[in-house]
């Protein structure tokens, strides 16, 4: 068992937008986060990340990795540098390798400002293979990626999970995985309290 | 830990980096101050340990504002938070990088601008021990306050109002260290004093910055 979560509650600027939330992820399985905008799904993330404390409930999980909306690649950095740093800060290596899986090695010499949205989205993605972590929280990762870069992440994904891996993703396409599980997250939604509930 | 360290100098020496800006205006300012306030030599002698000292506090906080803020705008800073590295050690080293970036060459030319001036000649030593030991407490403090703004757009005013305070003990006893070497007395006190702040803010500072990027990323 790699996550287990059971009866969380997150909140957003001070309001709790989801409550009782529960689900287990072991090694090679995908959750797929559905449910409207504006649900919880980056909150959701953010807490099982860490970046945030959780309302209630209980998170069991390993070190994880989490690639948000932004890349976290500096623009003045090469491809490779940038790639290199974070494997350093990790204690891995595999910079090589994980260049060559989403395809930017011959990109490696363009600093980080001259590449496209997509190319600097898969520098983002790239990211996760010299985490060395097994659960991967994804948040929208096919942003501004083209069809091709698509199934060359889905390709990534699934050698992760060969691998024992992890990964909950929030995203409104279809990522072509046929063992993806899908969590819809509109049965959590926390109800508000009314207002002369609050006051009354 | 390291691998940071080498990151943001190298992206301190790359275009639109910080490094030569605060050293460009600490040349500015005692390049300036002669000019204005005229060639009188004890004038300049009485005044050139605070000039030197505003100039490379000044210089400091300049450069202050893009010490967490780009790694915030660029996520860098999230991804950092779930790193394998403690945050305490993400602001150490970002502080240390914003020292050898701004602090350190300012140390190293000071003594040139002391000529200009007109630094008594026996204050000269005073003037580099003065800022080698005084200018980490002022990356180190910058740091704190760079942390608590890190989330506002356009924080730079409230950085500078809520660093400078904190700045003041350090210029005040890292003058009087130069002042009193440039008279031939003996600086031991307000040294140990400069040392005192620098070794406190180092020890302490990192730990309440860490705190208040938590805070500031969720």
């Amino acid at each position: 068992m790699d996550m287990q979560v059971t009866d969380l509650a997150v909140a957003r600027g001070g309001v709790t937008v989801l409550e009782g939330v529960a689900f287990t992820l072991s090694g090679g399985q995908v959750l797929v986060l559905r449910g409207p905008n504006g649900i919880g799904k980056t909150t959701l993330l953010r807490t099982l990340a860490g970046l945030q404390p959780a309302v209630a409930g209980r998170v069991v999980a390993g070190e994880v990795a989490y690639a948000g909306h932004a890349d976290g690649v500096k623009a003045m950095l090469t491809v490779a540098e940038n790639l290199g740093f974070w494997a350093a800060v990790n204690g891995v290596g595999g910079v090589e390798a994980a260049l060559e899986a989403m395809n930017l090695g011959a990109l490696r010499h363009r600093r980080g400002a001259d590449g496209s949205a997509g190319q600097r989205r898969r520098l983002g993605l790239a990211r996760l293979l010299v985490t060395g972590r097994k659960v991967w929280l994804l948040d929208e990762p096919t942003v501004s990626l083209d069809v091709a870069s698509v199934a060359l992440f889905g390709a990534v994904l699934r050698g992760h999970l060969g691998q024992g891996g992890a990964a909950l993703i929030a995203t409104h396409i279809d990522l072509g995985l046929p063992e993806a599980r899908d969590l819809d997250l509109t049965p959590y939604k926390a109800v508000q309290p009314a207002l002369d509930e609050v006051f009354g | 830990m390291i691998a940071l360290l080498l990151r943001d100098l190298r992206l301190a020496m790359r275009a639109g980096g910080g490094f030569g800006l605060g050293l460009a205006f600490f040349l500015m300012v005692t390049v300036l101050v002669p000019l204005g306030v005229g060639p009188e030599f004890e004038v300049l002698r009485r005044i050139a340990p605070g000039i030197l000292w505003v100039g490379a506090l000044l210089a400091c906080l300049l450069t202050l504002d893009r010490l967490f803020a780009l790694d915030f705008e660029d996520g860098s800073l999230e991804v950092l938070a779930t790193a394998p590295i403690p945050m305490e050690g993400v602001v150490a080293v970002k502080s240390l990088a914003h020292w050898v970036v701004t602090g350190l060459p300012l140390t190293l030319i000071a003594p040139g601008l002391g000529v200009l001036m007109s630094l008594a000649p026996e204050g000269y030593l005073w003037l580099v021990v003065a800022l080698a030991v005084g200018t980490p407490a002022l990356s180190v403090i910058g740091a704190f306050g760079a942390a608590l703004t890190v989330g506002l757009k356009r924080g730079g005013l409230l950085l500078s109002l809520l660093v400078l305070p904190m700045y003041v003990p350090t210029l005040i006893f890292g003058t009087d260290v130069v002042t009193r070497g440039a008279r031939g007395l003996d600086p031991g006190t307000p040294l140990l004093f400069l040392a005192g702040i620098t070794l406190g803010a180092v020890a302490l500072l990192p730990f309440a910055a860490a705190a208040a990027i938590r805070a500031n990323l969720k």
